[in-house]
């Protein structure tokens, strides 16, 4: 009886599989009703806040511009899982499987440099939102980005610190895995370097891993060098028990971060820790730029009743970016929207005009922040170096 | 190294080891009894801090009732793993039983995804336990010292049921020959599933504890901390209580002292943790106090 049973179900299982076979090769020769855009960000993980406030964004301006070329625009979205693994199998997946005609993500340079080869040699045009380190786009003709990159923000900390602070001793903390961590660590070293034209300039770095919750042992090391300032750039779950635990150690001077503390959990986690925190990011909704930054404000204080975090901007900027790729090729064609996305150039998007430079990055303006009274505090605006 | 900055590493060891050593107790003693490594008790550690969280921000207890309630519901919730995952499969090999452990574990990590969500949450964290207290140059949060004295308690309340209670009795019987166990007319079940509700008890105060230490929760939260913690338990002798306390001090110690002394080789932390599991189990497989067999229980 068993026996019958197993064989039934075999059989009938092959006849499932021959049976989807034959419908998917019929809907192969029907045109697309539908573009589908994909979207690969963190959704759950570590750095589930960042993505999803990327997401909102993406899907704010898919509300407002539903449409190109007279065709509906779905979202596929995926979730990398804050993994560099799971990113490329995200990518992969939106390749093969939903066959997107472009890509948005990912929040986190390592999960957009490891879907970098992927996008490349399928030739699908990929826009990043707020992954600024200079490798995503290097090389890779089909990556692009509407945010600046690391090079940049590391020179604007570093001025920050040697201006502002007047400080000419820094200690460096680092998430030594993280792609995104350590590149900016090393270019506001050699920025700030530079500004004090003093080789020991950079006290001591001490690294930890993503991941971690305790980091005691490295700040209690970094604490006897007597440093002016600590520059931890990070995402915001491990740096906000970071800057907690310094506090906690009675480590008193500025602490500075990258644009990844800009999420409400930072504040959350870190609390009073976390007062005095400045860091580098793209956007502030107290100086809109642009008519698009108005629109997108008030749709977004409108949808969601709060005020937008910058990446949420980027987010909805790198739908805009491809909307308007897909416009000037008048096609669906891949090749054609890369080279459309490749000539954009001042380009209004909510987070300030978007120009695109030959590797594909855009030439911003940074802002920076401060955390005050709980919440996020607009400090000034540093221009780009033309 | 000045004297004041070697205290100041000392002082971060012991805490972090002493939360080591609270959850390697519960990790260990479940082996010591049923000769099964459960793989699921970082993540009931995990439950037990979440559980936490909704009492105090959804249900508005005070902190508290909230510990005792959140530790009583992860102890009900450690029992209920028992009986779906690990009771149907108590005839069958022990690979058997760990491979569904392994499963168990997966299955609550994704399940917290999706109930919880992937965003981290803040711990509650009441001002006392939150306070510096500065010792000379050396900073100490007050939760540091709350730890050792709370795993030491534990340790204590756990040796006194385990030698000195007649469930005890039956435990170290069923941990012995569990079917001589049975033939002498004790409820091995109810033996098991008492076991695993000390140890879920456990997990839930480690949870607490961690929460008040590192105030940020995850889904995945307990991953790296049940590893070390069964690492803490492999090195002081697994299936034996003192000896998790001693490896989770170890751990703790030697994880601090090497950022301490090689902050160059910051990176290699975790790696280090492992290296030590190696180690032990080449040169010492059953463990620093674990080579009596009537140290078991």
């Amino acid at each position: 009886m068993k026996k019958t049973c197993t064989l039934l179900a075999c059989g009938l299982l092959i006849l499932a599989v021959f049976i989807t076979g034959c419908s998917k090769d019929e809907g192969k020769e029907a045109e697309p009703e539908v573009i589908k855009i994909g979207v690969f960000e963190p959704m759950t993980g570590a750095n589930a806040a960042g993505g999803a406030m990327e997401i909102e964004g993406v899907e704010l301006a898919n509300k407002l511009y539903p449409e190109v070329l007279g065709k509906k625009v779905e979202l596929v979205i995926v979730d990398n899982k804050s993994d560099k693994v799971e990113a490329a199998n995200a990518a992969t997946r939106l390749v093969d499987k939903d066959k997107v005609t472009a890509i948005i993500g990912s929040w986190g340079s390592s999960f957009s440099m490891a879907a970098g080869p992927i996008v490349q040699n399928s030739q699908v045009p990929t826009v990043g939102a707020s992954c600024t380190n200079p490798l995503v786009t290097k090389g890779n003709e089909y990556y692009f980005r509407v945010c600046f990159i690391d090079p940049f923000q590391g020179t604007v900390m570093a001025n920050y610190a040697y201006n502002e602070l007047g400080a000419r001793k820094t200690a460096i903390v680092q998430e030594i895995s993280n792609d995104y961590s350590v590149g900016l660590a090393k270019f506001y070293t050699d920025a700030f370097k530079a500004l004090t034209g003093d080789e020991k300039a950079i006290l001591g770095v001490a690294n930890y891993n993503t991941g971690d919750q305790d980091f005691t042992a490295q700040l209690t090391n970094l604490k006897q060098l007597n440093p002016d300032v600590i520059f931890a750039p990070g995402n915001y779950t491990e740096s906000a028990l970071l800057v907690k635990q310094a506090r906690e150690l009675g480590i008193t001077i500025p602490i500075l971060g990258g644009d990844t503390w800009e999420a409400p959990e930072f504040l959350d986690i870190g609390k009073a820790a976390v007062e005095g925190s400045v860091f580098s990011t793209f956007f502030t909704t107290e100086v809109p730029i642009t008519q698009e930054s108005e629109k997108f404000l008030e749709e977004y204080r409108k949808a969601y009743g709060k005020e937008p975090a910058s990446v949420t901007a980027l987010g909805y900027d790198a739908y805009l970016v491809i909307l308007d790729a897909i416009k000037r090729a008048g096609s669906f064609d891949r090749v054609a929207i890369r080279d459309a996305i490749a000539e954009t150039s001042d380009f209004p998007g909510a987070a300030g005009i978007i120009s695109l430079d030959e590797n594909g990055d855009a030439v911003k303006s940074a802002v920076i922040k401060q955390v005050k009274d709980g919440g996020f505090v607009y400090l000034t605006t540093v221009e780009p170096i033309k | 190294m000045s004297i004041q900055i070697f205290f100041q590493h000392l002082a971060n060891a012991i805490s972090l080891g002493s939360l080591y050593a609270l959850i390697a107790i519960g990790y260990t003693m479940v082996y010591g009894i049923l000769r099964l490594i459960n793989f699921a008790h970082g993540d009931i550690f995990m439950i037990g801090a979440y559980f936490t969280f909704y009492l105090v921000t959804m249900f508005l207890m005070p902190w508290g009732v909230a510990f005792i309630v959140a530790a009583g519901l992860t102890c009900m919730f450690g029992i209920a793993v028992e009986r779906v995952a690990y009771r149907p499969l108590r005839d069958y090999p022990r690979i058997s039983v760990m491979i569904s452990a392994i499963g168990a574990s997966f299955f609550i990590e994704n399940l917290a995804i999706v109930i919880f969500g992937g965003r981290p949450k803040a711990f509650p964290v009441p001002d006392i336990f939150g306070k510096v207290i500065h010792l000379g140059t050396v900073s100490i949060v007050s939760v540091t010292f709350i730890i050792p004295i709370i795993t030491l308690i534990f340790l204590f309340i756990l040796l006194f049921i385990i030698n000195k209670t007649k469930t005890g009795m039956a435990m170290r019987a069923v941990s012995t020959d569990y079917e001589a166990a049975r033939l002498m007319a004790i409820d091995v079940n109810k033996i098991i599933s008492i076991t695993f509700g000390i140890g879920s008890f456990l997990a839930a105060v480690g949870g607490i504890m961690w929460g008040l230490k590192y105030p940020q929760l995850l889904p995945l939260m307990g991953l790296m901390p049940g590893l070390k913690c069964f690492i803490a338990a492999v090195v002081g002798g697994i299936g034996n209580i003192k000896g998790a306390v001693l490896g989770g001090f170890i751990l703790g110690l030697s994880e601090i002292m090497i950022i301490a002394f090689l902050p160059s080789l910051t990176g290699y932390r975790d790696a280090f943790a492992f290296i030590l599991l190696i180690i032990i189990l080449l040169v010492r497989p059953s463990g620093l106090l674990g080579q009596s067999q009537m140290e078991k229980v």
